[in-house]
Formats: C-alpha cells, sequence, structure tokens
C-alpha cells in the first residue's frame, strides 16, 4: 500500500473555480493537491465546452474553455500543484476538532491524503457514464453490460456489441475486435465524430467481413440472471431485428453526478452545498465548498463568482494552516514577497 | 407579434406557450416549466437532454441539425429523422406556431 500524501490542502475537483483557488492557496504559502475523475485539468470547461467561447471572464471579452484552462494552469505554475487524476474522492473522514481540523481523504484508486483542509470544488458532480435509457439494462450492469473497459479478459471470446460513435466507442472496436469471438458496432447513422483514421480502420474490419456495423438504436435487452442473450436494434426505417450479444458496452457520453459527496455528513440542499459567504465554509470546520456545487443567498453559478469564493476560502484556510501566523493582507502589485512567490522579483 | 410554440408531452398533454423573438426553444420550454426538457448544459449543444420531435410541417423552417448537433444527438435515446436539440432552434416569427413533441426520457 503508498503511503499517505500528507499536504495543507486537498481540492475535490480539479475546473476553474478549483485551478483559480490554487493560486490564492499559493499566495499564503498553502499547500494544495487536486483530485479529479477525468483525466484532465478543466472540469466543465474541458469536457462540455472546451471550444466553445465564453463571454463573462473579467479581462477576457472572449476566451475558450480550453483557453482558460491553459491560462489558469500557467497562472499557478509558480505553486507546483499536485493533480491525481482519472479517481473520484470517495471517502471524506474527519480527524481533527472544529477549532484544529484535519481530513484523510480516500479516492477510489487507494490514495490517501491527510490535510488541514478540504475544498470541494466538485461542480455538478463528478462526470460518469451516461447510461443509455434501455428498460431492464440494470439488470445487466457489471454482469454483461459495461460503460467502460476495465479488463479486456472480459471480452475474450464472446460476442461483444460496443454502441456509439465516438473516439471511445471506436477505439474499444479495434481494440477488442481481435479477441471477441464477433464484434458489432451499433451507432444510430453511418457517420462517426471519432477520429478519421479508426473510422478508416473499422470500416476495413468490416469490408473484410471481421466484424459488423449495424446502423440502429438498442430499444430492448433480453437474457437471464444478468447474462445477456439478445439485443433488439431499430434500424432508422423501424425494422427491429435481434442481435446476438454477450457483453454490451455503450458509449452515451457522460453526465455529472453528486456520487459519494452525499455521504460525507455535509448539509446538502438540492444536491447543493450550503455554505456562509465570508467564508465558503460548510457546517463542517474544515470543509470549505465553491464554485457550481455551493450555494447561498444570491449564488449565481458563474466561473468569476467561483474565483472570489475561492479567494475567501484560502483566507480563512490560512488560519487552520498556521494558527499561530498573523494574517497580513498584501497586493501582488506592491508586495516583493508575493512576487517572489510568483517568480518575478 | 407574438410568437407561440406548442409542447406536446409524450402522454400526449399539450401546452402552449409564448416565445420570445432571439430566444430558443429550449429557453422557451424552461421559462414555462414545460416537462420533460432537462437542459443539463444550458444551453451550450454539450449534452441531449432537450431533445424534441419537430412536427414535420415545421421542419423546412427548422432546418436539420449542425453537424455539432448531430453529434450530441448520438447520446439522445430514441432520435428520429425529426429529432433536434431544442437549444439550438432559434425562435423566429417564421417558427410561429411551431409544434414540437418530448420523448419520454432525456439520456
Amino acid at each position: 500500500m503508498e503511503e499517505s500524501i500528507k499536504t495543507d490542502v486537498v481540492i475535490v475537483g480539479a475546473g476553474p473555480t478549483a485551478l483559480f483557488t490554487v493560486f490564492e492557496l499559493g499566495l499564503l504559502d498553502i499547500k494544495s493537491h487536486l483530485i479529479d475523475v477525468l483525466p484532465r485539468a478543466g472540469g466543465q470547461c474541458a469536457e462540455l465546452y472546451p471550444e466553445k467561447p465564453i463571454y463573462d471572464i473579467p479581462g477576457h471579452p472572449m476566451i475558450t474553455g480550453d483557453g482558460l484552462v491553459e491560462k489558469l494552469l500557467a497562472q499557478i505554475e509558480p505553486f507546483h500543484p499536485t493533480f491525481h487524476f482519472e479517481q473520484m474522492v470517495t471517502e471524506l473522514e474527519v480527524l481533527g476538532s472544529a477549532q484544529t481540523p484535519a481530513f484523510r481523504v480516500k479516492t477510489e484508486t487507494g490514495r490517501t491524503f491527510e490535510c488541514k483542509a478540504v475544498i470541494v470544488a466538485a461542480g455538478g458532480g463528478s462526470f460518469q457514464p451516461k447510461k443509455p435509457p434501455i428498460d431492464g439494462i440494470e439488470a445487466y450492469e457489471q454482469k454483461s453490460v459495461f460503460y467502460a473497459v476495465r479488463k479486456m479478459e472480459e471480452f475474450r471470446d464472446r460476442n461483444v456489441v460496443i454502441v456509439g460513435g465516438g473516439d471511445s466507442a471506436l477505439d474499444w472496436t479495434l481494440n477488442l475486435q481481435p479477441i471477441a469471438k464477433r464484434l458489432t458496432l451499433v451507432h444510430r447513422r453511418d457517420e462517426f465524430r471519432a477520429a478519421p483514421h479508426s473510422v478508416n480502420a473499422m470500416r476495413e474490419l468490416v469490408s473484410a467481413g471481421k466484424m459488423d456495423l449495424r446502423i440502429g438504436q438498442i430499444i430492448g435487452l433480453s437474457g437471464d440472471n444478468g447474462e445477456l442473450a439478445s439485443a433488439q436494434v431499430k434500424s432508422a426505417k423501424g425494422e427491429v431485428s435481434e442481435l446476438a450479444v454477450e457483453r454490451l458496452i455503450p458509449f452515451f457520453g457522460l453526465t455529472m453526478k453528486l456520487g459519494p459527496i452525499a455521504q460525507w455528513g455535509l448539509n446538502l440542499n438540492e444536491n447543493l452545498i450550503p455554505v456562509d459567504t465570508a467564508q465558503f465554509e460548510t457546517n463542517v470546520p474544515g470543509i470549505f465548498a465553491i464554485g457550481d456545487i455551493n450555494h447561498y443567498p444570491g449564488k449565481l453559478k458563474l466561473i468569476l463568482c467561483g474565483f472570489h469564493e475561492g479567494s475567501l476560502a484560502a483566507q480563512k484556510i490560512y488560519h487552520y494552516v498556521y494558527p499561530e501566523k498573523k494574517l497580513v493582507f498584501q497586493y501582488t502589485t506592491s508586495s516583493t514577497n508575493l512576487q517572489k512567490k510568483l517568480g518575478v522579483a | 407579434m407574438t410568437i407561440k410554440i406548442t409542447f406536446i408531452d409524450s402522454s400526449g398533454e399539450k401546452r402552449t406557450v409564448e416565445a420570445e423573438e432571439g430566444s430558443t426553444v429550449m429557453e422557451t420550454a424552461i421559462r414555462n416549466s414545460v416537462p420533460e426538457i432537462t437542459a443539463e448544459c444550458g444551453g451550450a449543444c454539450a449534452c441531449a437532454t432537450c431533445h424534441v420531435y419537430v412536427d414535420k410541417a415545421f421542419l423546412s423552417l427548422t432546418g436539420g441539425p449542425s453537424p455539432q448537433e448531430e453529434d450530441m444527438l448520438d447520446f439522445a435515446y430514441a432520435t428520429q429523422p425529426n429529432s433536434r436539440l431544442s437549444c439550438q432552434i432559434k425562435v423566429t416569427p417564421e417558427l410561429d406556431g411551431l409544434i414540437v413533441t418530448t420523448p419520454p426520457r432525456q439520456g
């Protein structure tokens, strides 16, 4: 088992609010680790609208989601934050007292952190695979229906059906085709948004008779005791046909779910975490909530509001990390001390 | 002039509401608490939870989905040739009387 990571602050989430908060914490000599379920920084900006222009970031008449994330990462570079991607925080245990909070944070991959404050900057929750709304699909999950491929062996010598037209669907089609008994890709139209080279590779396999491509939508599943036997596929013309399937992998994109956050003893108000507006602290001293996931009178789900919330939370966190010290407010324009931290003095 | 849009839900119930020119069909639905439109991403064409079927009489006026919208429709449930994401349909005076039907489930 790897050793527990000791740090000042664990930030749950790596979206824009979390990233800027690293900056505000860094100016106060507070170290942070960020944990996110996605494979990269940026949260919704990176996952939902990387190329969409955003018009309400102060000082940027227009910037894309990706552009903003890139600039935020450059801005926090002097503070060397550590990112832990592709893992969800599952447990949050309170170790300290209200006066001197301490926490143990665990992720689903078993990584453990010990820290003095936790900032929940989880947006709309963690991104999880979207389940296609097919009646009764739950009965087959984890036995025959998988939303991600963790062990390829699970698919060896099976009739595998992959649904979708994006990169995940095409990549796994190409990876699993050699080991599956028969692989069928089901997509609602004969156009794919995946990378052209993988689409071409798939089409070559189809012409060579090594796999099947079915244009249509799965409308029903049948099988016994969680073991899938067949799927009903409806074509664009409305004809329904049966397809033999033992393993089904639907790729329908991601959706946001609150997930384990609901079990951390925090007050919740319709999946949002109520906070005070002076420090953005939750009902548990030492646990803060900023960005889209918090709620207070007048709350606006804007990136710029998240920046403000993180800045104020950092002030309170300073007192938890350095209980003996007095915090003197300084400006980056005039403080040599701050400029040294930023590497510009 | 007032522009009216009729939403028919999956059980067949009709709701006719007034729409503002320049807004979208999705925004009109949310503003009027029309059920069966989730609009998880808030109109960024980044999810597929404002899926509607456009009445065939209006298809030539609304036009079809853009390539980006088609990509998102891949995530929708039970798409049909007249499927659109309502956040991508701008309300114009020509669309007065528009009828859209909502699917029983939004992905």
